[in-house]
This record gives C-alpha cells, structure tokens and sequence, in this order.
C-alpha cells in the first residue's frame, strides 16, 4: 500500500462531498411534510447503505482470507468491517437525530431500517471483542474471517426478516410522493451523495490500510533494530 | 474416513459422553425451568397467551441453548481431543458437522422438558390442539440456533474468554430466527388458535439452510491447527 493515488482520491471526495451536499441544501426541493429536516436523509441512508456494503465487503475479503490465506486480505476485511462500524454508528446518531425532528422521538421499534442496523451493529460491536480474545494471529485470523463471512450473509436475512415483521407505521420517505417514486432532483442529489460518501467510505479505508501496512513496517524495522518492542503485544488488529 | 461416517462416529461418541455424565441436558433443563419462573414474576401473570406466550418460550431456550453453545467443544479443548482429531485422516469439518448435529439433538431433547412445563406453568389455554404446529416451529428454531451455535463455538476454540464471546455472538446471529419464531407462535399461542402463517417456518427454514452452506464453506477452517 503506497500514498500514490490517495491525494487524487481526496480531493476526488472533498469534490464530490462538496458537490452533493451544495445540491442537497440549495437546489433539492424542500420536503411538503417534513420541511428543512428532511436534509439529513442525503446523509443518514447513503450512510447506511454504504455501512452494509462495507460489511459485506468485509465478508468477501474474509472469504478471500480462508482461500488464500494471505494476511493482506485478513487486513482488508478488517478495515472494510472497522470503517463500516464508524459509518454504522454514524447512521444510528443520525438516525436518532431524523426520528428525533420527524416523530419527536430518539427510537422507533416501527422503523425498520433502524430496528435492523442495530441488530446488525450489535452483531459487528463482538468483531474486535472475538479478535481481542484470541492470542494466536492465525487462528485469530481465520476466526475473524469466518466471522466477516457469516455476519455478511447475515445481514441482508436480518433486513428482510424485520422488514417483514415490522407494520410500516411511519411514511417511508423514499415513496414520498403519490407514485412511490422520487422527483427528479430528489433522486439526482441522492445519487450524487450516495456516490459521494461511497467515495468517501474507499478514500478511508485506504488511509487506513496506509497506517495499517506502515505501522507494520516502523515494527519490524525496530525488531530489527533490536528495540523493546520484541514481544507482539495483544491486539485485534491483524499481525501482517 | 468419510465425512458423514465421522460425523457418526463423533456424534456418537459425544451422545455417550452425555449419557453417562448427564451433565448439560439437566442443567439446561433446570436453567429453561428457572428462566420461566422469573418470567412468570417478571410479566405479573399467572398465564400468559399470544405474543407473551411466545416470548415466554422462546427466551427460556435461547437461554438454555447458550449454555449447550458454550460446552459444545469443551471437552475437545480440555483433554486435546482437536489435536488428536486433526491428527486423523478425517475431513475438519466433520467435526463442526457433528457438533451442531449433536446440540440439535440436545435442544430436541430439551423440549421434551419445555414444552410440558410451558403449557403447565405459563400457558393459559390448552395447548395439546396447538402441539403440533408449536412442534414443527421449535423443530426449525432448535435447527437454526444448532447451526448457529456451531459456528460461533467454532470460532471460539482457543478463545481465552469463550463464556463472554460465545452469548454476545450466538445473541445477534440469533435475533432473525427469533423474529421468525415469535411471529410464527404467537397467533397460535392466542385464545382461538389462528392457523400458523407458513412463511415464518418458511423464513426459519431458510435461514438455517444459508446458515448451514455458508457453514459447510466455511467451517472447515475453523477446525485446523
């Protein structure tokens, strides 16, 4: 993992950031129902949406661990899985916030997106907790994957067993109008932020895996400088 | 040695280590009993039907069904019996195979304790003209929680904290099928029984069915040295 592309990548998301919340504030339509705090749905679903994409991203690099058994791919789904949970609790602040202005409540059972992300999130908070209680990195590693690969396939089973479960007490604002579809601008301005915080979710996870892979490096040149730190401490970070 | 003759031969040796101690089947047993008495307590009824009814069978054997996960590979770990099993010719997974094979057939076993004491202690109407559709969905759930609860325990041998690790993993994977069981057994549990909607057996049977293929991918890896 080099620096090289990563100052492109940036200013491609500061752009793009820029670009999609301009939209959203000054040229996407105010809602009729919910007026001005209708903004925060360009920030809390694409959230969402790229969270779970993280998660299953984890799942495949896990998968793609047990295959191969290459330590690059067990740190990948580490950084996909850790990124997508400071994304996950990203959406269950802002979610809160939405339910908050919306319903004049912090929660609600009846939301169903909500209700499944936190399944979803208490599932992934015992991630780094399984990783932690494992000494040995190969087993640690292998355990983590298979992990990564269940909680993957788990979480579109979870969305669609308390969807179905749930009564739809609450107006869904992606079928806000009489159609079921959403105007031009609406869809245009949530495209472009959902693209933007995807970008944003790539440009981290490649900071991340710089500071991983550095890290890893300043370690063994001070094993091989014979420093103090000789012995591998504990940690749910991958050992590369 | 074949996979389905390894997964014979573990199960049976697992079942006849638990014949003869009959240490988890009880202690199961006693916790399912006395999670129903808090309950009993807790919700302030002396019978409960409908939506409290299901709640009040399921969680005394997801309860119990957390204390089976956490034994499921204690006595492999304790006297090395992983080693000397990776040591055989036999495939890896057969191991984990036999392991949720084995934890059904305990939790199937626990019912024959549960569903009595349910419909004595807690339920307040009969449930013999509902048994067999309460049955077939603790069937599909006590499959769904076997197969969960493998692949959590598999992924906890040679954690130094399994008893923490175990219940905070096997509770979240669990919830879906939970969902399902609840949905499923709650108009059944009301006075004047509805007919049981078959797309929550249905969601139940399909989650322990991806359960079990991502397991038989995924598994064998969990058993290695």
């Amino acid at each position: 993992m080099t620096v090289r592309g990563l100052r492109p990548l940036t200013l491609l998301t500061v752009l793009l950031l820029a670009v999609g919340y301009g939209l959203a504030f000054f040229w996407a339509p105010l809602d009729a129902d919910q007026g001005f705090r209708q903004k925060i749905f360009y920030l809390h679903v694409p959230l969402g949406i790229v969270a779970l994409i993280g998660f299953v991203v984890g799942g495949y690099h896990g998968l793609r661990h047990l295959r191969g058994g290459k330590p690059g791919s067990d740190l990948r789904s580490y950084v996909a899985i850790h990124m997508a949970q400071i994304f996950a609790v990203a959406v269950l602040i802002t979610g809160a916030i939405w339910g908050r202005t919306a319903w004049g409540k912090w929660w609600s059972w009846d939301e169903p997106f909500l209700v499944s992300f936190l399944i979803v999130f208490l599932l992934y908070c015992c991630y780094q907790p399984l990783r932690l209680s494992i000494d040995d990195p190969r087993r640690q590693a292998r355990a983590a994957s298979v992990f990564a690969v269940v909680a993957g396939a788990f979480v579109p089973i979870n969305f669609a067993v308390v969807r179905m479960a749930n009564q739809y007490l609450h107006p869904r604002t992606l079928t806000n109008s009489t159609d079921g579809s959403m105007p031009g601008s609406v869809a245009i301005t949530f495209l472009v932020c959902l693209v933007a915080i995807a970008v944003l979710y790539a440009t981290l996870v490649r900071y991340e895996l710089l500071s991983k892979s550095t890290t890893f490096r300043l370690r063994a040149l001070e094993r091989q400088a014979g420093g103090d730190d000789l012995i591998p401490r504990r940690s749910a970070v991958p050992q590369a | 040695m074949s996979g389905l003759r390894t997964v014979w031969t573990v199960l049976r040796k697992d079942l006849l280590l638990e014949r003869r101690s009959f240490e988890l089947l009880p202690a199961m047993a006693l916790l399912a009993l006395g999670t129903m008495i808090v309950l009993r307590f807790a919700l302030d009824q002396d019978a409960v039907v409908g939506d409290l009814a299901a709640g009040a069978l399921l969680v005394p054997l997801l309860f119990a069904a957390l204390l089976g996960v956490s034994r499921l590979f204690a006595g492999e770990e304790r006297d090395g019996g992983i080693e000397q099993f990776l040591l055989s010719p036999a495939p890896p997974g057969a191991l984990l195979g036999a392991k949720v094979v084995g934890l059904a057939l305990v939790l199937l076993a626990l019912e024959v304790v549960l569903v009595p004491a349910f419909a004595l202690l807690l339920f307040g109407e009969p449930l013999f003209p509902v048994l067999r559709e309460v049955l077939l969905v603790l069937f599909l759930l006590d499959l769904t929680l076997a197969t969960i609860g493998g692949l959590v325990a598999g992924m906890a041998i040679g954690a130094r904290s399994r008893e923490l690790i175990v219940p905070i993993l096997v509770v979240p994977l669990a919830i879906p099928a939970l969902i399902a069981a609840q949905a499923a057994l709650a108009p059944v549990l009301e006075p004047g029984a509805e007919a049981l909607a078959w797309r929550w057996p249905g969601v139940l049977a399909i989650y322990a069915v991806v359960l079990a293929l991502v397991g038989s991918v995924v598994g064998e890896y969990l058993v290695e040295d």
